[in-house]
């Protein structure tokens, strides 16, 4: 570690030690601006959604394990596949990934805190009551919704068991939260950088997360609109998406998913920014095309805006309208091809070692690839007429959503465990967890693909018999992968309470400026600005030479 | 072969002869060639697009694997420096351009054609509703022929009390009737919420949208039976509205075509005809286990909220003009259909009866077919 570094560190361990250390007992979880705690606070509230929608997964897995109907009725059915779908989306991947940024961007670019710390604070807090709110109709006489993740109209409308007034104003105020946490992190990363920190020497994890907060803060407010519509024909006799009252309920779909097709890339960009540090890191070598990585992030954020009506290929619309949305989508996977052969580019002639986060990094390459691939063959409109709708749907996008953003959360919280609790975490369970999780995954979501292509149509509590020997592997695989999750719980557990004492720069090949601060990283770290290297890359410099 | 192996090997065999007793097609893992001109090209293409995929994934994989084999630091290796190459990175994004571009020129060509529907020699109108499909015939000559198709599969089926059939929860009590090599094209629409019509072996799937109408064709080249299901999530019982299409011959096609036009010109004449209470309640009985049993339960006690009973309602004991009002024309914003659409006259009146004079309810007055006629042209 170079002298910059430790002195730095200093400073703020001084700092921490005879100023504002975190306040005691619960009132510093409620009032805390830190970024650091306000971090702790999002993750930890996303892995309790982790497990929560992955319970309602496995009662889904339970009532597929064979065909008939053992375990739920088909109403039910429906509420667990969309409240599982919501959760996961907005209660575990999106805070997940605000917590990693709300930990690690100040300290990525030297900044002291993120620029806005009450309004940290307020986006945080509500989304728990967001969350209370929405899981609360599953007490209710009506049931929670069970109009799928996608609340495609009229039937989450006119049809909508009433409890859909909750679900609205909880996507409201997560649209709230998500808008302000934008707003916070655009403004740090804008504002805040340590001098000399230019755009192009930020590491790419902060890069995936402006673009990414960009993405936020031109789509949810579109989220916004098509919920306030949705509340408008339910309860003011309005008709946007009642073709009985003129209006048009293909009009909602549009509006959906021009939120929702950048809404996937947001569950996946800050993805490709843990994965480009882990995989540099451990491969002990600068990351590979770093301008381009640059360019193909922003490529893709375009490009997502003009891909939405992929989703849409059976709607019927006009023929031009298919071509432009398939060649696009195509389009797609030039710059997400890009990102692949970066990484694997970093990883050649590298001098690699497999620690627990590199696992999951490594896996995430290979099977963020599947996902990438079945999503070229969904692009083809024609193909897709028979893919819609179906299991190679669902495998999709639990290829690119389970072992791509999941997988990289769970990496980035093994990478940066021992720099927020200044502990090892357990190696061997870690190794282990990962294996499970792997092997689990792919039971899990690889025979769906078959499923898909033999004709099984998703959202549907029973199935026609050819289904069935598939579907018990699919859900054997389920419950192993979902049984794993115990066992990440037990060793973030086990780290934060103890374990070997982490050193400052704690893996051999780190580099950046979350490094040169100590393990634990002290409750204030660069109050002052750390000096940045003039004419090189400011991870590798401020490391020395790597 | 040690012990604890062979308990394992025992433990693999026994759970595949568990598998494997599934009579039915079980580990397919493709989609179907299907009868069609265009599911053969879809097919294709989707062959196509899935070796492009493998191909690629092998170059990729390849590489990836190599280098953790080859450069991990166990093994001594040392990192190179380099971290940029521009020519790479150039001949990177070309090439899948390249690819892309070839496999974008057959998608064009084939979704051309599926979306020339032109030249059809025989019309159908597909109407979806919660949770049956409807098909009209639409013929200026003669009666209409328009019926429902309902799953047939039994619910003691589905609760796992009865063995379950070959054609587990892929089987109607009336099926889609077309004749082979002809262009049919349909027309398609919705009810009340969104449906999807899907029949793999024809790579037909199209969105039936209230308020909309879509257009699909088919020109099928073998006769047989097909199946498919919605693929829409349309509420409850999405999972449990199969599609099934009977394809033949074309001279069987017409004799049927005109039975069902001859059964058509026999229900107007029955509604014409005079009918006692008891006649009706007997017929009532098989349409409402069809249409409202769902709902609101054999013994008409419903599932209140969502789903109110019958038995003693406002409704089924009140004045009759408003029972058939429900009947005919639903209740907005509720799950309650406008029925009117869907059944004939005699169907019709023969639910309402039996609705006030069974289900525990004995209010004693009926409606005849003729009634409904008459309220329906109001
Ligand atoms: C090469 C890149 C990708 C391409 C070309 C692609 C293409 C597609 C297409 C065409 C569909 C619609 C399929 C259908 O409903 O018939 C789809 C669905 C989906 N994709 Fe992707 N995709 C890609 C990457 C991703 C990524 C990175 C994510 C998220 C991390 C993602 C998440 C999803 C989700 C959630 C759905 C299904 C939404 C739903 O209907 O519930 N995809 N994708
Ligand atoms: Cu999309
Ligand atoms: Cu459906």
């Amino acid at each position: 570690m170079s002298n910059i570094g430790a002195i730095d560190g200093h400073d703020a361990h001084h700092d921490d030690d005879h100023h504002h250390g975190p306040a005691k007992g619960i009132t510093r979880w409620i009032y805390t601006t830190n970024h650091k705690d306000i971090g702790s606070l999002y993750l930890w509230f996303s892995l309790a959604m982790f497990l929560l929608g992955g319970t309602f997964a496995l009662v889904i897995r339970l009532e597929l394990f064979q065909p008939g109907l053992q375990f739920v009725e088909p109403n039910f059915f429906n509420q667990m596949t969309t409240m599982h779908g919501l959760i996961m989306v907005f209660g575990a991947v999106m805070p997940a990934f605000v917590g990693l940024a709300n930990w690690m961007i100040p300290m990525m670019i030297g900044a002291p805190d993120m620029a806005l710390p009450r309004m940290n604070n307020w986006s945080f807090w509500i989304l728990p009551f967001a969350f209370t709110m929405l899981a609360s109709t599953l007490l209710m006489e009506a049931g929670a919704p069970n109009f799928g993740w996608t609340f495609y109209a009229p039937l989450s409308t006119t049809y909508a068991p009433e409890t859909v007034t909750f679900f609205i104003f909880a996507v409201h105020m997560m649209g709230a939260s998500s808008i302000m946490g934008s707003i916070n992190i655009i403004a740090t990363i804008q504002n805040l950088r340590a001098p000399g920190m230019t755009y192009m020497k930020m590491p790419l994890f902060v890069w995936t997360w402006l673009i990414t907060a960009y993405l936020l803060l031109a789509v949810m407010p579109v989220l916004a609109g098509v919920v306030t519509m949705m509340l408008f024909d339910v309860h003011f006799g309005t008709s946007f998406f009642n073709a009985a009252g003129g209006g048009d309920p293909v009009l909602f779909q549009h509006v959906f998913w021009f939120f929702g097709h950048p809404e996937v890339y947001i569950m996946i960009l800050p993805a490709f920014g843990v994965i480009s540090e882990i995989i540099s890191t451990f491969s002990r070598k600068r990351l590979f095309g770093y301008d381009s990585m640059v360019y193909a992030t922003s490529s893709i954020a375009f490009l997502s805006f003009i891909v939405w009506a992929h989703h849409m290929f059976t709607t019927g619309m006009p023929l031009a309208g298919e071509l432009f949305f398939m060649y696009a989508t195509m389009l797609i996977a030039v710059p997400t091809g890009v990102k692949v052969f970066n990484w694997i580019s970093t990883m050649f002639k590298g001098s690699i070692t497999f620690e627990t986060p590199m696992l999951f990094a490594i896996a995430f390459v290979v099977l963020f690839t599947m996902g990438g691939f079945t999503g070229l063959m969904l692009a083809i409109a024609p193909a897709d007429f028979q893919y819609h709708d179906t299991y190679f749907v669902v495998a999709h996008f639990h290829y690119v959503l389970v072992p791509g953003s999941v997988f990289s959360i769970m990496a980035a919280v093994y990478y940066w465990l021992p720099k927020w609790t200044g502990n090892m975490y357990d190696e061997t369970l870690g190794k282990l967890h990962f294996w499970l999780s792997f092997v689990g995954i792919n039971i899990l979501f690889f025979p769906q693909h078959f499923l898909g292509l033999a004709g099984m149509p998703r959202r549907i509590p029973d199935y026609a018999l050819q289904f069935a020997d598939f579907n018990m592997v699919s859900s054997i695989g389920g419950f192993l992968f979902g049984f794993s999750q115990l066992l990440f719980v037990f060793v973030v557990i086990k780290c934060v309470r103890g374990g070997k004492k982490a050193s400052a720069e704690v893996w051999e090949g780190s580099h950046g400026l979350e490094w040169t601060v100590p393990s634990p990283a002290p409750y204030h770290t660069f109050t002052t600005p750390p000096p940045i290297a003039e004419n090189a890359h400011a991870r590798v410099e401020t490391k020395g030479d790597v | 072969m040690q012990p604890k192996n062979k308990f394992l090997l025992g433990l693999l065999s026994s759970a595949l002869v568990l598998i494997s007793t599934h009579a039915s097609a079980a580990w397919e893992l493709n989609m179907p060639v299907g009868v069609t001109n265009i599911s053969r090209e879809t097919y294709d293409l989707h062959m196509l697009i899935t070796i492009v995929c493998a191909l690629i994934g092998v170059v990729v994989y390849g590489v990836l694997i190599w280098s953790l084999v080859k450069y991990r630091k166990s093994k001594g290796a040392k990192a190179a420096s380099f971290h940029e190459n521009t020519t790479i990175e150039i001949i990177w994004t070309v090439i899948p351009i390249l690819i892309l571009v070839a496999m974008a020129i057959p998608s064009t060509t084939v979704l051309r054609q599926i979306y020339d529907t032109s030249e059809s020699e025989l019309d159908i109108m597909i109407t979806g509703y919660q949770w049956r499909w409807q098909y009209s015939y639409l013929d200026d000559e003669g009666e209409e022929v328009s019926f429902f198709s309902n799953l047939s599969t039994t619910d003691d089926q589905i609760a796992g009390l009865d063995e379950k059939g070959e054609n587990y929860l892929l089987e109607v009590d009336e099926p889609l009737v077309i004749p082979v090599n002809t262009k049919v094209r349909f027309l398609l629409t919705a009810a009340d919420v969104i449906h999807s019509w899907w029949v793999p072996e024809f790579a037909v799937k199209k969105d039936a949208i209230p308020g909309f109408i879509n257009e699909s064709w088919v020109i099928v080249e073998e006769t047989g039976i097909y199946r498919g299901q919605c693929t829409e999530l349309c509420g409850q019982d999405h999972g449990f509205m199969p599609v099934v299409v009977e394809v033949v011959e074309k001279a069987e096609f017409d004799i049927w075509y005109s039975e069902r036009q001859e059964a058509a010109a026999a229900i107007a004449e029955l509604t014409d005809q005079d009918w006692t209470l008891e006649q009706l309640v007997v017929q009532g009985e098989t349409v409402y286990r069809t249409f409202c049993m769902a709902c609101h339960q054999a013994n008409g006690q419903g599932l209140p909220p969502a789903f109110p009973a019958l038995t003693g309602s406002e409704i089924t004991t009140g004045p009759i003009e408003d029972h058939i009002n429900v009947v005919l024309n639903g209740v907005p914003g509720t799950a309650m259909a406008a029925f009117g659409a869907q059944l004939n006259p005699v169907d019709l009146a023969a639910v309402i009866t039996y609705e006030r004079n069974a289900l525990g309810n004995s209010v004693g007055d009926f409606v005849a077919p003729i009634d409904i006629l008459q309220a329906q042209a109001e």
